[in-house]
């Protein structure tokens, strides 16, 4: 059965559970306002990467090396130059977007293990960069301080803003996801030969599916300097792209929302459990182990095919 | 731009040679890495961890030799034992019920592996850094070129392709070796007749651990050992396994130069960006070739 891409029987978990977060901010203290703004940072992040990783099934291994991109952007004309905070904003995704462009047309080329290599080279050139670029970046003293205009300044009002464009952005990847395009890319993941064979340009799908991806990134780069007001080199590090990649799978990466999930799930833990010990790390190591052996479809994804009886959603 | 002291031949010697005895022990590691990779066609993230490991190890061993001379030599021999029993543990409890699944899957197994390496290192040796000292024999520098060399670099120059040596014979030579190589070309022929397969992955990924722990033992007396360690060793291994050919060894030793040569040309040239210099040098050779300078067994 044919369904348009908004339809009310599939979604209205989604507008339920978007309307209860807008209320959110009034049952909880400063603290966990901040830290659900930092969850809907890396969902978002999450997401994008799902896009490529997921969707696309191509080795999308540094996707932070994009996220800090467009952290640095957005910070750098925010506290470097006099232009408007919009400008900053707006420029930062497409910032991290032609730099998906530049990386992704050489990664393209290549399959699979290579591709994630030369992206993981091609992403720590950049780290090195900015790690060591005193001048301009702070170095490995990020830059703290960031002036963040007014009307979103105050935590609440972040959290508003933070919460409004990752829900825009998600509906624009569901509309993405659920479009021809969104569905050839699924097809060239499931099957590159036979989508080359009927005469799909599956480099210039990949290509493109990498610069909206990273377009995506590079507006979760611009949240994160809304809700930290600091950028460091850590963002571009590659141990970063690795835990994302972690997310997604955590959440599931053959559905949806499930990387949201997975971002939920990696910062409460880090927050939580991190207040107790600071071995939160083993913890995380040790659940993903138990989930690799047990549960290989994520948490949304298990969730999914017990409530759909066996048939996960795509 | 601050530009480092002058150029001079013998500064340039020098810096080449400190350049070369880096590029051994990210030889050593990355051959590791390269043959697990080869072998198993698994790029093992925890491998940084087992370096980490061995360091530790080297440390505690030293210690409890009482240092001095016999302390570190001790600590040299054995600490890559004690890796290669972790590598064991972590093979036969762990990943050998994982060889079926997706490259993806085991990735990001070894991914947790790591993360649960570290912290257990953590737990174990704490944040503090710590320091071997090398044994009288190896202590202080010769002059070389007009300036003074450290004789431990010298060391490990000779260290170097003595495992270049040792690795080559074994895979090329002994029966278990070829048996590897051959389960890294087809691994089903190999099943087929007769051989046990899983216990061929589990000797080889234990042998590359090996090495990255004695990497980690070697490099102990030349740095503060300390946690992150295994981060920033680990994506240089792999850049270099990249760059050299996917599980040839000669391509590791090959890319290992390349980096190690790049960054000590680059402290020399311009200090602040020298970590860029290597990272460029890698980036510029997979445009050139993107599957590796070498062969590469996949």
């Amino acid at each position: 059965m044919q369904r348009g891409p908004f339809n009310w029987k599939t979604l209205w978990p989604y507008a339920a559970v978007f309307a209860a977060l807008l209320f959110l901010p009034m049952a909880l203290s400063r603290f966990y306002i901040y830290i659900t703004a930092v969850i809907y940072v890396t969902a978002l992040l999450a997401m994008s990467l799902n896009m490529v990783v997921g969707h696309g099934g191509l080795y999308q291994f540094h996707h932070a090396a994009f996220y800090g991109v467009g952290a640095y952007t957005c910070a750098l004309i925010l506290v470097r130059t006099e232009l408007p905070a919009w400008v900053a904003f707006a420029a930062a995704p497409f910032a991290a977007a032609f730099t998906g462009l530049l990386i992704g047309w050489f990664c393209v080329r290549l399959n699979k293990l290579y591709f994630g290599m030369l992206q993981i080279s091609l992403g720590s050139l950049l780290w090195a960069i900015v790690f060591r670029w005193y001048d301009l970046t702070g170095g490995d003293d990020g830059i703290h301080g960031v002036p963040i205009p007014d009307a979103i300044s105050t935590i609440n009002t972040s959290y508003y803003f933070i919460l409004l464009v990752l829900a825009a952005c998600v509906s624009v990847m569901y509309l993405i996801y659920r479009s021809p395009f969104g569905k050839t890319l699924q097809a060239i993941r499931d099957n590159p030969e036979r989508c080359e064979a009927v005469g799909i340009n599956v480099r210039r799908h990949q290509l493109m599916g990498i610069v909206v991806a990273t377009f995506f990134a590079g507006i979760a780069g611009v949240l994160f300097v809304v809700v930290e007001g600091s950028v460091f080199p850590d963002l571009l590090f590659w141990v970063l792209s690795l835990e994302v990649f972690i997310m997604c799978l955590l959440g599931g990466w053959f559905t949806f929302a499930g990387p949201m999930v997975g971002a939920a799930v990696t910062v409460a833990l880090r927050t939580f459990v991190g207040t107790y010990t600071e071995y939160w790390t083993l913890i995380l190591g040790v659940i993903l182990i138990l989930l690799i052996f047990f549960l290989p479809e994520g948490v949304m994804g298990f969730i999914i095919e017990k409530v759909q009886g066996g048939e996960a959603e795509e | 731009m601050d530009f480092g002291q002058s150029i001079t031949l013998s500064a340039v010697g020098v810096h080449l040679l400190v350049g070369l005895s880096r590029a051994m022990i990210l030889f050593i590691v990355s051959s590791g890495l390269s043959f697990v990779l080869g072998v198993l066609r698994v790029p093992n993230v925890a491998h940084g961890s087992l370096y980490m490991i061995g360091a530790f190890a080297a440390f505690t061993l030293n210690n409890a030799f009482g240092g001095g001379s016999a302390g570190f030599w001790l600590a040299l021999v054995l600490s890559p034992f004690v890796v290669a029993g972790v590598a064991l543990v972590a093979e036969r409890a762990l990943f050998c019920h994982l060889y079926q699944r997706e490259h993806l899957m085991l990735l990001l197994f070894t991914f947790a592996l790591m993360l649960i390496l570290g912290d257990l290192v953590k737990m174990v040796w704490g944040a503090d850094y710590r320091s071997i000292t090398t044994p009288e024999v190896l202590e202080g520098s010769l002059p070389i070129l007009g300036s003074s060399f450290p004789k431990y670099n010298l060391f490990l120059l000779i260290v170097g392709p003595l495992v270049a040596v040792g690795l080559y014979l074994f895979t090329n030579k002994t029966k278990i070796g070829k048996i590897a190589r051959a389960a890294a070309v087809d691994r089903d022929m190999v099943d087929a007749i007769g051989i046990n397969v899983s216990w061929v992955f589990a000797f080889a990924f234990v042998l590359g651990c090996f090495l990255a722990g004695l990497g980690g033992a070697l490099v102990a007396p030349t740095i503060s050992v300390t946690l992150g360690m295994d981060h920033d060793i680990i994506i240089e291994a792999f850049l270099i396994v990249t760059i050299g050919g996917l599980g040839n060894m000669w391509g590791a030793l090959l890319g290992s130069l390349i980096f190690g040569v790049t960054q000590s040309l680059g402290v020399l040239l311009w200090p602040q960006f020298a970590i860029v210099f290597p990272y460029l040098a890698v980036v510029i050779v997979l445009v050139w070739r993107p599957t590796g300078m070498l062969k590469s067994v996949w």
